[in-house]
């Protein structure tokens, strides 16, 4: 509910961060990084459909 | 406009134009031929999924502009207010962040197969420039949200913008010129770059493997006229 009337309000809730010594990130910047390490990590490895006329 | 042949080998020379149209024709004909700009296959390394983010960055690239007409046909009394602006604002934001994760994911990708290969520099060029002005594009659209986040954007901006000394022409207080800058200049610019840098990438053609064999057919086939030569380039 304290979410929804931030929202309303037009300020944004201060957000998670995660921090190891002086490195600080948030968490939702972590999450999209992670998520293209993974994406391009499987880009190289994952097998590529085969078309059936492919030459 | 005229064309000469040699009969003893059968190859026709490039032919030969006196007019200034006739010129430009025959040089875009000569480095972007219609089977270069629109091929119906691609050489068998294309097909990996690392060679697939280029064109998920052009999709996310087309749903952000279709979406950008439908918020400035409407305005912000629309998507500010109503249900379906709203959720239309929101896939325009989310169509940007798939658009930077597709964008960095291909740069990764380019980077560490070194696609300025083969006479490709400025293919690499203008893709770097396209990521440049999509940078600035994004932080203008992040301006426009006129909540308290685009207000401490902007303040914390103006004393870099300031610092650099281009504060008094792209200031990042001034919403009117920013909203200019965000839906008229700067997607015409991103457009314009993109557009070159897949026009590039037909002259040239897919940058190959690093460990694809310089003697390989395909690449032979598809390698531009100056390298052609010149294995060492692959």
């Amino acid at each position: 509910m304290s979410g929804l009337v931030l929202a309303e309000s037009g300020i944004s809730a201060p957000g998670i961060y995660l921090g190891l010594g002086s490195f600080l990130i948030q968490f939702g910047n972590l999450i999209v990084i992670v998520l293209m390490i993974i994406l391009f990590v499987g880009a190289l490895f994952l097998p590529f459909p085969r078309g059936k006329d492919r030459k | 406009m005229t064309a000469d042949g040699d009969p003893g080998t059968g190859i026709e020379a490039e032919p030969r134009f006196s007019t200034w149209t006739g010129k430009a024709r025959g040089w875009m004909l000569h480095r972007l031929p219609p089977d270069k700009l629109l091929p119906e296959d691609q050489p068998s390394y294309v097909a990996s999924w690392i060679y697939v983010f280029g064109m998920g960055a052009i999709a996310a690239l087309v749903y952000i502009i279709v979406s950008g007409c439908v918020l400035a046909l409407n305005g912000p009394a629309w998507y500010h207010v109503s249900g379906l602006g709203h959720f239309i604002n929101s896939t325009h934001l989310w169509s940007v962040e798939l658009f930077f994760m597709f964008m960095v994911i291909h740069l990764w990708g380019k980077y560490w197969m070194a696609a300025w290969r083969g006479g490709r520099v400025l293919t690499w060029i203008t893709g770097m420039i396209a990521f440049v002005v999509s940078i600035v594009t994004a932080f203008t659209g992040y301006l426009l949200q006129t909540n308290f986040d685009s207000q401490w954007i902007a303040f914390q901006a103006k004393d870099a913008l300031n610092a650099v000394g281009v504060g008094a022409w792209f200031n990042v207080a001034n919403l009117g010129q920013i909203l200019m800058w965000h839906i008229t200049l700067l997607p015409l610019a991103v457009a314009g770059v993109v557009a070159l840098h897949v026009l590039l990438v037909r002259m040239h053609g897919v940058v190959p493997p690093l460990e694809a064999a310089a003697t390989d057919a395909q690449l032979q086939q598809d390698l531009p006229d100056s390298a052609a030569g010149e294995g060492k380039h692959l």
